[in-house]
Formats: structure tokens, sequence, C-alpha cells
């Protein structure tokens, strides 16, 4: 009798689970609750689907650049120069396509080598000069906001090529059925929302299975099948979405793809798990063998790196590069990984979540346009959220512990 | 008017699982000096804590009296108002403040809204002056020594008006003319009628001044001495008040065969990080051998916990010596190098250094060893939880599941977590840094069986610890740290309470 095993009913157990996901709960809900209200707010607009198809098209270069914030965040760090790399190495791929004609091939490359270079200046002085990423990066902010603007000459550069469009602005192609063009059921993102589904149900099944041979405590039958019926139902909601209006568009297949890579990082590897010994407690990872300031340098090239992508995207999207691109990304993205249940303390925090907090985000800019809110009034909100975001989390964690 | 200025009757405070304080009486005259003396863990500090208001009137039983009035203190602001300061071994000082700013923080001079400067520096003057320090006024806390900073802080305690002064361990980091001026000030204090409270385990100290002495034990008062009286006591009798219990059977003692020497540190130094000049551990060599149990006694600051983890790679800046593991040379610059060589270090600071808390027993078990349920930096998530089954069954970790925060566990529990952290590194040489601290009777035994099973599979362990009883009770032999000197080694056959404990007050017995 080494291990006290505790029976506990389903009830108690959906009461255990619902305390002990609170916050990932409330995300939802804020997420449904926003959709609601820009819904009956723009009459019926908002959920449209061609609606629906553009919001995860703004959503797409937050979401990247969310990704890797949740690593920088989790490991206790902030980076505020996200929006100006995005900016940056976005205008360096528009100069040499349409300055010096490099193939888009290329210049994606180029991009996210410069991208990954930056990472390596601020994850240096962050990771082996021991100067706070908040000062790294604030200094990162106005250094590539201006080096942008020198490159550019404070001039729009356009337009690119079409293959450098597409990455921003195309969809996948269909495989057989050819209706219109626009509108109507798209074969290609319908199997892949399939095959999505399929994966997400059996990977649970076995996960289950596996968890049930090593005595560890699975959710009851019943609320698993809810579990797993309700989170198909979503994943089909967003997938019908894009299978009833043009298919997936490639910058959504870039941010899915970076999404599982990043949770398998999170979850499987020792690079993951270190950054969030690092973030949870410092002197204990220390103490530990965990090489702190390596780890640290890699989450910032990592975040140099994603940053390039998202500049792609970004750019790809408006067909040109501006002086003003990316400008306040670095708000949307850190008010999304917040959103989405990262502590502000480090340690904790999901890719996933950080996902959902990047279509609130997204969903408030979209409501927020369509209802031709002055863009003054869109900060103004934008700050308010940011604020309740972090203070439900600080208030949420106090009264647990 | 009471003979006595303070008169503490009848305390008890408990903790969970722990009695600190047990029906401690101890009454201070006016204007004496008064020692507090006792091991580590006898009670001291919470005894001061009681008194200073922070632990608050109701989270202890038994009556304080000041002036022969009772005291019911809420807060530290409510001892201060009855005349009472605390100074702590580690100073409260602003180090950017001038010591003016120091000395009238929190009751600045002069109106609510604007600080008078001129009568803040006159009567700062005045504060200065009575402890002999010659310094200005607007100096910089941060640009004087620790002596003259330790003065500004009883110069602090005068500008309060203090009445009582209590002095934890004042000279601990002091050097020996510092020490010396700082004794001869609480002279100056006593003889205009300040009662002081003097806790220090440097006994040639307490009772070179002390008017009376007291002996706590096991948060029990043991007694009080008057030292200009008949009864009063030298080195070796409080020695032996301090210590004077019995040996009880909570030791698993099994006769260990030590084989070769695996690990040998010779003429070890450490620079002190916090001032240059001073070496935190000092030439200090000793071995350990295969299958042993090598205890590091001495008392807390002697610099035991330093000496250890900066072998481990994890502390201050090596100023000489080397380390050997199996006669070749090692050189750590950091834990992973240690780790990698079969070293680990069990911290006694188990929630700030030892565990991530927020993360469950899983993934504190193997974050010093992923590499051992990993390939390519990938982790097999199953083998994960066999390793930490394994482990938390070999234990016996009370858990409903190895999911668990180990936030929620119990100190004993906690404790075991790190233990197993560690012993999945597979060690050559295990050093455990207080293994016992703050945990229940039954999570310690556990734990003696846990050491005398390593060592019976080879492992030679080192343990520090603070409790007399558990490094005779545990160990093979016992080195002895003495302000981060090695004042001498014991086989455990010979060594007794009062002999280490001679040695690790500086003692010259050899």
């Amino acid at each position: 009798m080494t291990r006290q095993k505790t029976e506990q009913s389903s009830l108690h157990m959906l009461q255990d689970q619902l305390r002990q996901n609170i916050r990932q709960y409330a995300m939802f809900i804020a997420l449904i609750s926003i959709g609601v209200i820009f819904t009956v707010l723009t009459n019926g607009v908002f959920i449209s689907p061609r609606n629906l198809s553009n919001l995860l098209l703004q959503t797409s270069f937050i979401g990247i650049l969310a990704v890797g914030m949740v690593l920088v965040i989790v490991g206790g760090h902030i980076d505020l120069s996200v929006g100006s790399i995005v900016g940056f190495t976005g205008g360096f791929a528009a100069v040499l396509q349409v300055n010096y004609g490099f193939n888009t091939a290329t210049v994606v490359i180029l991009a996210l080598a410069l991208g990954a270079v930056i990472g390596v200046w601020q994850g240096f002085w962050i990771a082996y000069r021991a100067v706070p990423a908040f000062i790294v990066t604030l200094a990162g902010m106005l250094i590539f906001r201006g080096a942008l603007i020198a490159l550019t000459g404070g001039q729009t550069v356009a337009p690119l090529a079409p293959g450098f469009r597409a990455i921003g602005q195309g969809y996948i192609p269909r495989l057989f059925v050819n209706v219109d063009a626009v509108a109507g059921f798209h074969d290609l993102s319908f199997l892949i929302a399939v095959a999505a589904i399929a994966a997400y149900v059996l990977l649970a099944i076995r996960a289950r299975t596996r968890r049930k041979r090593y005595e560890l405590t699975n959710l009851p039958m019943p609320l698993f099948i809810a579990k797993i019926v309700i989170v198909g139902s979503m994943m089909w909601f967003v997938f019908s979405i894009m299978v009833s209006y043009r298919g997936i568009p490639y910058s959504i297949m870039i941010l899915m793809a970076l999404v599982l890579l990043f949770v398998y990082i999170t979850n499987n590897t020792t690079f993951g798990r270190h950054v969030y010994a690092i973030g949870g407690n410092r002197e204990a990872a220390l103490l530990s063998g965990i090489n702190i300031k390596l780890k640290t340098f890699w989450i910032f090239v990592i975040m140099g790196g994603l940053s390039a992508l998202s500049g792609l995207v970004f750019t790809a999207r408006l067909n040109a590069a501006t002086a003003g691109a990316g400008n306040l990304f670095e708000l949307d993205t850190i008010a999304a990984v917040f959103i989405g249940g990262t502590s502000m303390r480090g340690g904790e925090g999901t890719v996933v979540g950080a996902i959902v907090g990047a279509l609130v985000m997204a969903s408030l800019n979209n409501g927020m346009s369509l209802m031709t809110v002055p863009s003054e009034y869109q900060l103004i909100v934008k700050g308010l959220i940011l604020v309740l975001a972090v203070w439900f989390d600080a208030s949420s964690r106090s009264s647990n512990s | 008017m009471s003979e006595h200025i303070l008169e503490m009757s009848n305390i008890v405070k408990d903790f969970p699982g722990v009695r600190a304080l047990d029906d401690v009486s101890f009454q201070v005259k006016s204007g004496e000096i008064h020692a507090l003396v006792g091991e580590n863990g006898a009670g001291k500090s919470t005894l001061i804590k009681v008194l200073s208001g922070v632990h608050p009137n109701g989270s202890y039983s038994g009556r304080i009296l000041v002036d022969g009035v009772e005291q019911q203190f809420q807060q530290i602001r409510d001892s201060e108002d009855v005349g009472i300061a605390v100074i702590y071994q580690e100073l409260a000082l602003v180090p950017q403040m001038s010591v003016v700013e120091n000395l009238f923080l929190g009751v600045e001079r002069g109106k609510p809204y604007a600080i008078d400067w001129d009568t803040a520096n006159s009567e700062a003057r005045e504060c200065l002056d009575e402890v002999n320090l010659d310094i200005s006024p607007k100096a910089l806390i941060r640009n004087l020594g620790i002596g003259k900073q330790q003065l500004v802080e009883i110069a602090k305690a005068i500008a309060k008006k203090a009445r009582i002064l209590v002095l934890d361990e004042p000279t601990a980091a002091l050097n020996e003319q510092d020490s010396a001026n700082l004794l001869e000030i609480l002279r100056k204090l006593r003889d205009r009628g300040v009662s002081c409270i003097y806790i220090s385990h440097k006994l040639n100290e307490v009772i070179e001044i002390a008017d009376s002495v007291t002996v706590l034990r096991d948060g029990k008062t043991v007694s009080t001495h008057d030292m200009q009286g008949p009864d009063r006591l030298d080195e070796p009798r409080i020695v032996s008040l301090m210590v004077g219990r019995e040996l009880t059977e909570r030791f698993p003692r099994v006769e260990h065969t030590p084989g070769e020497v695996v690990l040998q540190v010779q003429n070890w130094s450490v620079q002190d990080p916090d001032n240059p000049n001073k070496k935190i551990v000092d030439a200090v060599s000793f071995d350990v051998r295969r299958g042993e149990i090598l205890g590091v006694a001495g008392l807390m600051g002697a610099g035991r916990t330093e000496l250890m983890m900066s072998i481990f790679g994890a502390y201050g800046k090596r100023v000489g010596g080397t380390i050997a593991l199996r006669g070749k040379q090692l050189d750590i610059r950091n834990p992973g190098d240690a780790i990698r060589v079969g070293l680990a270090y069990v911290t006694e600071d188990r929630k700030g250094k030892g565990l991530v808390l927020g993360m469950d027993i899983r993934h504190n078990t193997t974050l010093a060893a992923l590499r051992a349920v990993s390939r390519f930096s990938i982790i097999d998530l199953f083998e994960e939880i066999r390793t930490t089954e394994q482990y938390v069954q070999a234990l016996r970790i009370k858990t409903p599941s190895i999911e668990q925060k180990v936030r929620n566990l119990s100190g004993g529990n906690q404790q075991k977590v790190v233990l197993g952290k560690w012993m999945l590194t597979q060690p050559e040489v295990l050093i455990l840094d207080e293994p016992t601290r703050g945990i229940d009777v039954g999570a310690k035994f556990e734990i003696y069986k846990v050491m005398n099973e390593l060592v019976a599979k080879g492992v030679c362990i080192v343990m520090i610890s603070s409790e007399l009883p558990e490094v005779l009770g545990m160990s093979d032999r016992v080195i002895v740290i003495h302000q981060g000197t090695l004042s001498g080694e014991l086989h455990w056959s010979e060594a007794t309470q009062e002999k280490t404990m001679t040695l690790a007050t500086g003692g010259l017995e050899k």
C-alpha cells in the first residue's frame, strides 16, 4: 500500500476539472462571447464564411508570433521587438524581390535567415551579457523599425511576385470538384479536415488506453466522450469555414504545422522541458545542470525566425512592404499569450492556449473594423483587454495557491 | 516597577507538525546584557519572532510583559512602540540610501509631507555619536563596511528609543576588531540603561559580555545563569547544557565498511561573493570513501553549504584547491559538469532551489536526468512515467498520482521527490544538505533507510546537517567546519555531541 488511490465520482471529477482549468474555459468563453457580440452588432456579417475565413487569415501572422512568444514568456522573458522585426524582415524580403529581382524561394530563405540573425543578436545580449530581455527587445523595437525605414526610405515597396503573394493570400488547390472558384465545397480542405479530426480522436483514444495501462487518472468515459465530441465539433466548425469558402489558406497551413511542431517541442523534447523549468524555478533549473544561457539564447533565435516568417506572411498578404508594417504586433501577440493562460511569472503556458488567444485578438480587430470603430478606440479597447487578461491571470493564480 | 524590563512566560508556539517552543520562560533585567544560546533549531529565532510581533499575538500561547504590563503585539510596529528593536543577521538597510535616510526610514523627521533635513541630520549625528561612529550622516550605506553597517543598525534602534535591543548573531560577519568594537558599544549602551538580548554561537563572546545566560534546547528553557554569581558558566558547561540530551534510537545505524577513496578534495578555497577580500571556504581538505556516510557538522553560516555547492559548481568563485574523483582531477565549472561526472547535490532549500513547485512529480523527478528517459533530445513520455513510478514506489511517496504538482505535497514527500530526482542521475557521490530539515519523524526515518540502502550499493554520501544527533547517529565519520575552515575530523565511535560542538564553536581541542 504505497499509493493512495482516490476514487472519485464523475461529478466530483467534473468539478475538479472545472476548477483546475478555469482559465482555459474562461478563454473559450471569452472567444465565444466576442463572436456572439460582434455577430449581433454587425447584423450577422461577422459570422459569414467570407468574414470568418478572413478572420483566420488575420489570425495567422499573430498566431505565428504567439507560438514563439509562449516560449519567451514561459522562459521568464518578454519580447517587445517582434512587431519591428516583422516589419524589417518583410521589408527586406520585398526590397530583395522588387528592387533586385530575387525569386521567391531565395527571398524566403534569406528573410528567415535575417530573422534568425536578429534572434542571435538579441539572444546574445540577453543570455550571455545578462541585459534584461525587456531592455534588449525595447531597443530592438527601435533599432529594427529604424532599419526598416532606412531600408525602404519610408516608401511602400510593391508589387510582389504571385508566388510570394500566395503565402499570405493564396489557398491550397482543389483536387477534383471544380465548381465555383470562390464559394462551394473544397474537396482537399475537406479531406484534410477529416484527417485532422480523425487523427485527434485516435490520438486521444491511444493516450487514454496508455494512461490506463500506467494507472494514471483518466476522465470517466462519459466525460471523455463529451470532450472528444466538443473538441471535434470545434475543429469541424473552424475547418468548415474554410471548406465552404475557397479552402484552407497557405498561411493557415503554415500556422497549423507550427502549432503541431511547437506542441511537440513543449511536451516531448528536453529543450521544451528545460524552458518550462527555467521559467518555473531558475535556481532549481541551474542546480539540475540545465545550461540556462544556451536555452535562453535559442529561445530568442527561434523567436527571431518566427518573426521573420510572420513578416513574410504579412507582407505577402498586403502585397507590399510599408514603413508601418507590424506596428503594435507585439501588443496583440503578448495579449494573445496572456489571454491564452500563460503565466506572466513564467513556467506555465501552452501553445494551443496562445492560438486561442490569437483568435480572440484577431476577432477583436476584425469585429471592430467591421463596425468601423475608429482606430483610436480600437487601441483603447485592446489596451484594456491586455490589462484585464493579466489581472485575471494574477487573481486566479493567487486564489489557487 | 518590576525588576525585570521584560518577562516572557510559558511561551508555547506550534508549527504544523512541530512544537518550536515548549513552555519557554525568559526574563531580562533592566540594563543587562542577556545572552540566549542554544543549538540550531533550539528555538531562539522563534522566541525572538514571538517577542517582536512577527508571530502575532494569538499564534502562540503564553504571556509577554514589558515593565510589568502585558503586551499583545499584532505586528512588528507594536513591539517597536514599547521600545523593542531587533537587529537580524541580514541587515535591513537600503544600500542605495544615505545613513540619515536609513536611520529614519518610515519615521521621517519633519512634517507629514516634507522632511526637515536639518533636524534629521542633527538627530542622526547624536545617534551616530552614541555608537562611536564618526561618519557623515549623508554617507551612502553601500560605501560602508559591514562592521559600520552593523553600528548604523544599532544607531537606528537608538533613534527609535529602543530600550530592549535584540541582536541575532551580530558578529557572525564581522572581523575581530569590528566585533570587539561592537561589544564595547553594547557595554556602553548597557551602562545607559538599555537592555540587550544577545544571540550568538560564539561562546567566548558570550562569556566575555553577558551578565546573564539563558540556554534553550529543543524548544525548552534549560536554565538561566547569573554570570556574576556563583553559578556562572564556562564554555564546556554551556556546550553540555546546549546539547545535553540522550541520543535515542532514532537512527538506523548500519555498520558500513568504507572502501577506497572516491572523492578527494584538497585545499579547497572559495571567495565570498559579497566580500572579495574574505574567503568563505578556506583551504578545506577531506576524502570521501566508497560506501560510507561522511557527516559535515558545524554551525549555521560556517560555510558548509558554500563548500559543497562550490564543489558542485554552483557557488562563488574558486580561488584555490583541487577535486579528484577516483584519482582523476576534475574541472567542474557548472552543475551540468558535476552531474556528468557523477556528483549529485540535494539542496537545503527544497522549495527555493530543489523543486519546480508548479511542475508535477514526474517532471521534477526527471529534470536532472532527462537523458535517462530520452533519445536525441526527444523524451519518451511513457518511459518517463515508468521511471517516475519506480521511484515513487521505492521511496514510498504518498500521492494520488505522479501528475500531482509538488506544491501540493507535504514537506517529507517533497524531500523524497528531490531525493528521487538525484538518485535517478545515478550519482557516485551524493551530497545531502540538511536532508531532513522541516520534515516529520516518520519521513526522516525513511530517508535514513534510503541513505543506508544507497551506501550498501556503493554510493558515497556526504551529509551536511545542523542536527547533532542526526550527524552522530548516521555518519561513519564526521568533519566539522568552523568559519570556513576544517576544525576537526572524528570517527563515529569517538564523536560525541560535546566534542563536535566544541569543534564547531572554534574550541581548540584536536
